[in-house]
């Protein structure tokens, strides 16, 4: 080791350029410290990415585990079924209702909750943070769970308050045109603190200067929100669409554990269809899938940077 | 400020604090009512506050059911899980902010391009490696796939890439070697980011589930998410008090640990998100 040492001492000495022994050297430690991560990473999550793609043009199946020479090339085949397959197109256009809705709807909430928190609250704004963040940290799993009693028509706590004012609540998750409805609510209630979290922090960045110009100049409280915040605030938008919506187009666990996909398919994801088809063994048909929901994920990105960039 | 502004502002503070209860209220609900019996929790109208105090659905959580055996099971998966991504991703981000190396940069854009890949496109080839490897269904097979993460190692690096290169460069004409400068020099100062980095981690891992449904084929090795997901829509799912107990027991470690550590949330988010 000492003698490796030696040559960039000398390099640091005067000579401008490394040595090739020091070059060789500092690709040697350069690697030592990123292999560990990159290996696991190739292994684990690169690989896999692009095997998933492989498979999705083949017909492999759980029982190909054991036999995998079985396995044959089936070129676009997956993707043409997709087209076919009725419950796949059904579970398609719930999940573009889940995100055509819900993505607007909790950035929206989320938007109003910061600029309150911002305008208004000085003292306990910690509490406020802490308090709309809670369900963001939390597992998704028990959420759903414990909505699921809030949900119950009779005994339920949603409709024991209704009741309260007189209005008789209706059974949410049994409902084939409610169920929906009611699950993007509440994910807007679970994701908003996330995207309210960084809202707040975007507006806190914007120069109070600016909007006393605005003031000088005779705009009123909403010409500064339509000319000043919304404006500067756009590279934050922008950031909070495209997570919220990578998250919301992958959406199973709510379906899963509060109705099974029911009632009558109504709540059935593309992630949860993907997963059960997982479960039956057509591996080919799950990949394929789940790569035409990357590639929604990808063109919605695409969209939210072409409709939100910033103009400069 | 006039009386119209005050008025105003009465206003706002009540509108964000019935949010807040609208927030928190469920949490709250779940936590009494975990103390129910059965037929209280499903009497009309609700309660909220308990009128017979049991631990019942504890007792029945803990005895019957192995939920002592899912908490340790989520706890290994998400300090391993957690411990490893610490180490892998302060590695390879220090190499990818401050060492020069052939294929830095196909290793930066490789890494970032995933980010956006949803977990279940991983997820068929992931079961047929794992499968292959004989790992389904052990602590290995759980952890594995998610040790070495984008997310990770992108926070590490932007941080990274804030440490002045002199001071480095000075350890190195002092005679110290890489790993020892990685060691005594950058993680010290890499502390709120690794603090940041272990929490978000561990909480990911902790409510982690589409992969540990699949990975954990028998009960003795379900994770606490999996273990009430399956329960509450098997043939537990009319058992109320035992739902609302194991939800209890999933989410209150994750809500106490946040409110103890909520301003490393908030760093993290600050660092990662608006760059």
């Amino acid at each position: 080791m000492t003698a490796v040492r030696a040559a960039p001492a000398v390099a640091a000495g005067g000579v401008r350029r490394a040595p090739a022994s020091g070059r060789a050297r500092r690709a040697l430690t350069g690697w030592g410290f990123a292999l560990p991560f990159a290996a696991l990473f190739l292994v684990f999550t690169a690989g896999p990415v692009v095997a998933s793609l492989a498979m999705s043009f083949t017909d492999i199946r759980s029982a190909d585990l054991r036999e995998p020479l079985a396995v044959e090339p089936v070129g676009l085949d997956n993707y043409t079924r997709l087209f076919g397959d009725e419950l796949f197109l059904r579970a398609a256009g719930n999940t573009t209702i889940f995100v055509v809705l819900g993505v607007p709807f909790t950035m929206a909430l989320a938007l109003l909750v910061a600029i309150g928190v911002n305008a208004g609250v000085t003292r306990f704004r910690t509490v406020f943070r802490v308090g709309y963040y809670l369900p963001v940290v939390t597992s998704i799993v028990a959420i759903a769970v414990v909505w699921r009693f809030l949900l119950q028509p009779d005994s339920g706590l949603v409709n024991s308050l209704l009741g309260l004012i007189g209005v008789d609540g209706p059974k949410w998750l049994d409902d084939t045109s409610l169920a929906l409805p009611t699950l993007i609510v509440m994910a807007a209630w679970r994701n908003l603190g996330f995207a309210m979290v960084i809202f707040l922090a975007g507006l806190q960045a914007i120069p109070q200067d600016l909007y006393e110009a605005a003031r000088i100049d005779g705009a009123g409280r909403w010409a500064q929100f339509r000319y000043v915040t919304l404006p500067v605030l756009r590279p934050t938008v922008l950031f909070v669409a495209v997570i919220t919506t990578i998250g919301y187009v992958q959406f199973f666990e709510e379906p899963f554990v509060m109705t099974q996909g029911g009632p009558l398919d109504s709540t059935l994801s593309a992630a949860y269809h993907t997963y059960n088809q997982f479960g039956f063994g057509n591996y080919g048909y799950a990949s394929a899938m789940s790569y035409v929901l990357f590639l929604v994920i990808v063109l919605l990105s695409i969209a939210w940077f072409r409709l939100l960039r910033s103009e400069s | 400020m006039t009386a119209r502004d005050r008025v105003a502002a009465a206003v706002l503070h009540t509108l964000l604090t019935v949010g807040l209860v609208v927030m928190a209220g469920p949490f709250l609900w779940m936590l009494l009512s975990s103390f129910k019996s059965e037929a209280e929790i499903r009497q009309v109208p609700t309660t909220w506050w308990p009128r017979d105090w049991t631990i019942n659905g504890y007792r029945e959580l803990l005895g019957r059911l192995d939920f002592p055996g899912y908490f340790t099971n989520s706890v290994v998966v998400a300090v391993f899980t957690t411990a490893g991504n610490l180490l892998f991703c302060a590695a390879a981000g220090y190499a990818l902010a401050k060492l020069a190396f052939p294929g830095r940069r196909a290793l930066f854009v490789v890494v970032l391009g995933t980010i956006m890949v949803p977990s279940i496109v991983t997820l068929v080839p992931l079961f047929v490696l794992t499968s292959n490897l004989g790992l389904v269904n052990t602590y290995a097979g759980l952890v594995l796939p998610f040790l070495a993460q984008a997310f990770g190692v992108f926070l590490m690096r932007q941080f990274m890439l804030s440490i002045p290169d002199d001071l480095l460069e000075a350890a190195r004409i002092d005679g110290a070697g890489e790993f020892r400068i990685f060691w005594r020099i950058v993680l010290p100062l890499c502390r709120p980011a690794l603090a940041t980095l272990g929490i978000l981690t561990f909480l990911a891992s902790w409510n982690n589930f589409l992969w540990p449904l699949v990975a954990a084929t028998t009960e003795d090795r379900y994770t606490l998410p999996v273990a009430l997901a399956l329960y509450s829509v098997g043939q537990n799912r009319a058992r109320y008090d035992l739902l609302l107990a194991g939800s209890v027991v999933v989410v209150v470690p994750v809500l106490i640990v946040f409110v103890l550590l909520q301003r490393h949330f908030v760093r993290g988010i600050a660092t990662t998100g608006l760059k």
